[in-house]
């Protein structure tokens, strides 16, 4: 078996010393895959990226237990930057444009870490503005001004600029038009096949997301309940009434005894 | 609703133009109105530098730098006693090479002085409360004034940049005496808008810049696309501390180095509240507003306030801008150019 691009074995977050939020959270993702982090509201899909990617500390986190490791080497010790230099970048959920900064500014910021010549940062603006010709029209106004999708868009095109191995999505499609997470789901594909980039992708809206991952974990307060290939995911029946909000049967009430049982044993 | 927002600033507008234009109304003679305007825009080029590096560690690290009135007398110390001891240490001519070596070293101190206090100030307390922050650079101010006695020495220190203090006569063809105006004081205008264009430059066109942008906007989003924000805050205070450096060399150059300077710097905060924390255009503008108000007030308000209640007079330079700043906050406490918010998502 090949070492997975990044795998994350059993590791628990705690927030101010005392909330316990991830207890003994593992999976992986391999070179080239899209791989989908489900849950609700609260699971902890958030604090798993966050974890990846070292940013846990400016919310005062800390791992507490187990270990990261990216291409087989451990990262704990690493600051973001560090990590966005070896091509792991996360894409901030809701977005977190540089307001008053513009579009094509907003996108040059990404290359900060990179020591490229202009002519390289130039060929990788290119790049971005030929998968989001969007940006390309919006490329001098401000990005505070600029709509949800064409925020989200700056902000993966941002962490194209770093030119990275893997990003770390965190729900994209949060407040956006169901055509324009489409579309924007549509170029993380492309993205995937043609720029090799590998993605960790954490969303609530799981029908989507299965859609368009290979593999998908299922994370509920703090611990992965399900997981397996997209497709068998989108087909399970668990999956099905509590995520997709279909049910083979009649609708089942929230009172309804055979879904708390089979709660419960999600939860234990 | 917008309108009744703006009603009491643009009164207070109306009242301070009125205040401009009232001893030109009163026969004041136009050369010597013109004098005092001058006069009052030359003070204020250097509030507006003092106010520039305020706003700059406020909009990157959301701290409120008591300390930049210090930094002030301490870069403005290190320029004069350095350029005083080198010629002595290493025989460099004294004059301009010494001064200009010494300005170079100056400029390391205050870099190096950024760095220490990232270190051994702000990383320590960041994401604890901005009380803390605040109370912090408290601390800084004193040890910058303390230490700097300790290291520099406590007398009065003079900056020769080799410029005559002697008036020159312009305009003389068109008012009837000319208008008085220093070369120095010139000079230092020149100076004051040459950083700030430096600065403008340094933030719209390097990577540099744009990422302390970035980092003012949303430092969360900047530390997430890896800009290291220790790095970030170093730079910031680096060049708060050569704006400082600048501003203590003019004014040292003007009113001698001395203790003093630091307490002429604090000037700075109704200068900020005036323009808006977050605005560097605000920081300029607020800083000639204060400057030229001040002047005007102490040279056409004073003698007729001393007439008309039998007042000892003077004084109101001293004050000036702090009530000014009073009102502002009560009206606008954004300030004239605080940052708009863009609310959208
Ligand atoms: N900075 C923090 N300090 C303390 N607790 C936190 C912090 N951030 C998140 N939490 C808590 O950790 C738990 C998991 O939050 P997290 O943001 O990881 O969930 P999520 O799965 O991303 O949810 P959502 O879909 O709503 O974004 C929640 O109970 C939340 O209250
Ligand atoms: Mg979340």
């Amino acid at each position: 078996m090949t070492t997975p691009l990044l795998s994350v074995n059993g590791i628990e977050v705690i927030y101010n010393h005392v909330i316990l939020v991830l207890k003994g959270v593992s999976f992986s993702v391999p070179e080239g895959g899209i791989v989908a982090l489900l849950g609700g509201n609260g699971a902890g899909k958030t604090t798993t990226l966050r974890a990846v990617s070292r940013l846990l500390k400016g919310e005062r986190g800390e791992v507490t237990k187990g270990y990261i490791e990216y291409k087989g080497e451990r990262i704990d010790a690493l600051t973001t930057y560090d990590l966005v230099k070896r091509g792991v970048v996360q894409v901030m959920e809701g977005r977190h444009c540089f307001a008053h900064l513009s579009v094509e500014e907003n996108l040059l910021t990404g290359a900060y870490t990179r020591n490229a010549s202009k002519g390289e940062i130039d060929a990788s603006l290119e790049k971005v503005y030929a998968y989001f010709p969007r940006l390309k029209t919006r490329r001098t106004s401000q990005s505070g001004y600029t709509s949800g999708g064409e925020q989200q868009m700056t902000a993966i095109g941002r962490a194209l600029m770093a030119h990275p191995t893997m990003i770390l999505l965190d729900e994209p499609s949060m407040g956006l038009a169901p055509q324009i997470v489409e579309e924007i789901f549509e170029i993380v594909k492309d993205l995937n096949a043609r720029e090799r980039v590998s993605f960790l992708l954490a969303e609530q809206n799981t029908s989507v997301a299965l859609k368009y991952s290979n593999y998908g974990y299922i994370l509920e307060n703090g611990r992965i309940v399900m997981d397996g290939e997209a497709s068998s995911l989108a087909s399970n029946e668990d999956v099905k009434e509590f995520y997709l909000g279909v049910s083979s049967g009649e609708r089942k009430s929230f009172r309804d005894a055979k879904f708390y049982k089979r709660r419960k044993r999600w939860l234990a | 609703m917008a309108a009744k927002k703006n009603g009491p600033v643009i009164a207070l507008g109306a009242v301070l133009a009125a205040g401009l234009a009232a001893p030109l109304v009163t026969g004041s003679p136009l050369g010597f109105y013109l004098e005092v305007l001058i006069g009052g825009l030359m003070a204020g080029v250097l509030y507006s530098l003092v106010a520039l590096g305020f706003v700059l560690i406020f909009k990157a690290s959301g701290v409120f730098n008591f300390a930049q009135g210090a930094m002030v007398l301490f870069a403005a110390l290190a320029l004069a006693r350095l350029a005083e001891w080198l010629p002595a240490w290493i025989g460099i001519p004294a004059g301009f090479p010494a001064l200009t070596l010494a300005f170079v070293l100056a400029a390391g101190i205050m870099v190096g002085l950024a760095w220490v206090i990232e270190r051994i100030v702000l990383r320590p307390l960041v994401a604890q409360d901005p009380v803390a922050l605040l109370m912090a650079t408290l601390g800084v101010t004193f040890f910058l004034d303390g230490f700097g006695q300790t290291i520099w020495g406590s007398d009065i220190y003079k900056i020769d940049l080799g410029i005559s203090k002697d008036p020159t006569m312009i305009l003389e063809s068109m008012f009837q005496g000319g208008i008085l105006v220093s070369k120095e004081d010139l000079i230092a205008a020149v100076i004051a808008a040459g950083l700030v264009i430096l600065l403008a430059l340094f933030f719209q066109k390097t990577a540099t810049g744009r990422a302390l942008r970035a980092v003012a906007d949303d430092h969360q989003a900047a530390q997430s696309i890896g800009i290291p924000l220790n790095r970030i805050w170093v730079i910031v205070w680096a060049v708060a501390g050569f704006v400082a450096l600048v501003a203590g060399m003019v004014w040292g150059a003007k009113l001698g180095v001395q203790f003093s300077l630091a307490q002429l710097a604090l000037k700075a905060l109704p200068v900020v509240i005036l323009g808006g924390f977050t605005s560097i255009p605000g920081a300029i503008i607020g800083g000639l507003i204060i400057g030229v108000g001040e002047k005007m007030a102490e040279v056409f308000l004073g003698p007729p306030l001393v007439k008309m209640w039998d007042l000892a007079g003077g004084g109101i330079e001293n004050w000036f801008a702090y009530v000014l700043a009073l009102l502002f906050l009560m009206v606008r406490p954004e300030g004239l150019f605080g940052e708009k918010h863009i609310d959208r998502v």
